[in-house]
């Protein structure tokens, strides 16, 4: 005999709807907002901010790139920090809890004692690193990103038995990459995308770093629209709000595409 | 000469020596079991031989070549873990599959051989299940067909039982053997279930204490333990502490009892022995009646009962242990005082160093 879906109490439906409205009322507010074209006596109500915005050239070339750097940390990230954690839990594990440190680091010292601090470090290096954001911010952002990225991974590597499938990998034969590769790394791609995932939340709405560092990214341009233009404003947080949400949508497309069945047995174990 | 050679192995953790120079010579598709109690050096000496851990002494010799310096993925040794270890991502045929990739088969001789060792297990039909669809003993089963696909030189089974329940495991313990036998497969088995160990090995080395106690076939450990701990680990014995009294006439003394055992003859009068009895040769009348005794008897009290199936075990005042049919065991109802007698001959002795006491280890089953 199939049992029917469990029904929901109703304190938890109205919890959750308290909860949905918390979020939903002022994405609804803002959307609301956008539509108005001026402040006093305008007709209700009109697409145009939404015109302005995608007609805007400094629309297009912030978000490209501020997606661009998301998509260099998210690389960086993990192409550090895999290898690391899978090290550090195989053959070092007592070094965990010094990782677990160092990952809230970022989360005690504020970005703007941060960017000052590297600014410092990093003055003199090469243009290409210093003078472009795709050396001194993605290398800030990795820093920035680190406990989001740790703590997937580390909550991913932590659900699957290491030590013995990489054993067994090894005694038939794979190498250390190909173990990394095959065997490791498709069983701890949740937790691979929900860093992933955090990383690009993150990249996508730092303003900081990216103002004190003088790059021109996608949340130095709303904050500009928004002290000068306020209705176009409204228009450019929902769309990027939107175009956010999309990307994290075709991340976990791509990574369930590809192993959609590994993830979720990862996941169960 | 041996396929397979430990020779003299140490191996130290911190203080704690693990491994103390074991010394294991095993011939081509033989099945040699290491068992032992929890920290005996079992697992680390198998550990070894597949090239996860390294000795601080001695080497691991196989077809006359020192293993020395060989990573485990170029050992050619398949493993079966104790904890399930399919690949959560791959299904079992990918799993099967996966040593036969890395040494670039190609795909048709892959698809045969993954088919028939899924068939040799059992598992023709759960070839596209997925690890979580699988019960236990069949990722077991998956497991030890994924270790024989690569066609290895030796078979490591590292307590591969022991997370099943006890009728798959003794199915499984079956299988292992059939196929060993049938495939001529070298084969290292660690295990703490002694029943295990003697059910389908070739050989049985016994570990305590991070050396070899005793190796040789089930029969001969069981009837023939050289150790008291050996003697207590295989099986369950009635130990008996005594020293000799007449060793010409084979009479020792046992709590102030004299028994006459065959195997006391000729000992030196005042050594310290331990009488081993097998519980199922241990004959028990009650007291009143044992007309038929010829004197060479303990006397005590039945402390406990237990049902074990086929026969019943009586526990009695003074240690000692009597398996006898459950029907006879009816008449010796717990409080009964009965009378045990002691076998003249099939009994064995152990010498008892001066300072030697009798180790403990637990009942053995």
């Amino acid at each position: 005999m199939r049992l029917g879906r469990p029904r929901m109490a109703p304190s938890a439906v109205i919890w959750l709807l308290l909860a949905a409205a918390y979020f939903i009322l002022p994405l609804y507010a803002t959307f609301d907002f956008s539509l108005k074209k001026n402040a006093a006596g305008a007709p209700c109500c009109t697409l145009h901010n939404y015109g302005w915005v995608i007609h805007n050239g400094d629309f297009w070339h912030t978000i490209k790139i501020s997606f661009v750097l998301a998509l260099e940390t998210i690389v960086i990230s993990l192409l550090l920090f895999v290898p690391t954690i899978y090290w550090v839990h195989l053959k070092v594990p007592k070094l965990r809890p010094v990782l677990a440190f160092m990952a809230l680091v970022p989360f005690v010292v504020p970005p703007i004692v941060m960017v000052v601090g590297l600014l410092k470090t990093f003055k003199g290096s090469p243009h290409w690193f210093y003078g472009t954001p795709w050396g001194f911010l993605a290398t800030a952002y990795v820093i920035l990103a680190f406990p989001y990225t740790f703590f997937s991974l580390d909550a991913g590597f932590r659900a699957i038995d290491v030590h013995t499938l990489t054993e067994a990998s090894q005694s038939l034969g794979a190498t250390w990459t190909t173990t990394l590769f095959k065997v490791i790394l498709p069983n701890i791609r949740t937790a691979a995308l929900g860093a992933a995932f955090l990383t690009l939340a993150v990249v996508m709405g730092e303003f900081t770093i990216a103002n004190l560092a003088a790059f021109h990214t996608f949340p130095i341009f709303l904050q500009y629209v928004n002290e000068s233009q306020g209705f176009p404003a409204g228009a450019l947080t929902l769309l990027s709000f939107m175009i956010t949400w999309g990307a994290m949508l075709s991340l976990l497309l791509v990574g369930r595409k590809r192993g959609a069945r590994g993830a979720v047995i990862a996941g169960a174990r | 000469m041996a396929y397979l050679q430990l020779e003299n192995l140490h191996r130290q953790f911190g203080s704690f020596k693990a491994l103390k120079g074991i010394d294991i010579s095993l011939g081509e598709g033989e099945f040699l079991s290491l068992l032992g109690p929890s920290g005996c050096g079992k697992t680390t000496a198998l550990r070894i031989v597949a090239g996860f851990d390294r000795p601080n002494a001695g080497r691991v010799v196989i077809e006359g070549k020192d293993l020395a310096g060989v990573g485990p993925n170029k050992r050619d040794m398949g493993m079966v873990f104790q904890a399930y270890s399919l690949f959560p991502n791959m299904t079992a045929r990918q799993n099967v599959e996966f040593g036969l990739k890395i040494r670039g088969r190609d795909k048709a001789d892959r698809t045969k051989r993954v088919s028939d060792l899924l068939e040799l297990v059992g598992l023709g039909h759960a070839g596209d299940r997925y690890p979580h669809q699988l019960s236990g003993g069949m990722q077991q089963r998956v497991a030890l067909a994924r270790a024989l696909a690569i066609e290895p030189r030796v078979l490591l089974l590292d307590e591969p039982l022991s997370a099943l329940d006890a009728k798959v495991r003794v199915q499984l313990r079956e299988e292992i053997r059939r196929i060993q036998l049938e495939l001529g497969i070298t084969t290292l088995y660690v295990t703490h279930d002694q029943e295990e160990a003697l059910a389908i090995s070739d050989h049985v080395a016994v570990m305590y204490g991070g050396v070899i106690e005793q190796m040789g076939t089930p029969a001969e450990m069981y009837t023939a333990p050289r150790t008291p701990f050996v003697a207590e680990f295989i099986g369950t014995m009635n130990r008996l502490e005594a020293h000799i009294v007449d060793g010409a006439a084979g009479e020792v003394e046992h709590a102030g009892t004299r028994l006459r055992i065959d195997a006391a003859r000729g000992r030196t009068n005042g050594e310290r022995v331990l009488i081993l009895i097998r519980p199922e040769t241990l004959e028990l009348q009650a007291a009143g009646n044992s007309a038929g005794a010829n004197g060479n008897t303990l006397t005590a009290e039945v402390v406990t009962q237990t049902f074990l199936g086929p026969v019943t075990r009586l526990k009695m005042t003074g240690g000692l242990i009597a398996d006898m049919s459950t029907a006879r065991a009816a008449a010796l109802p717990v409080g009964a005082n009965v009378v045990a007698q002691v076998p003249y001959e099939g009994v064995q002795l152990l010498a008892l160093a001066d300072d030697e006491g009798i180790p403990d280890i637990g009942e053995g089953t």
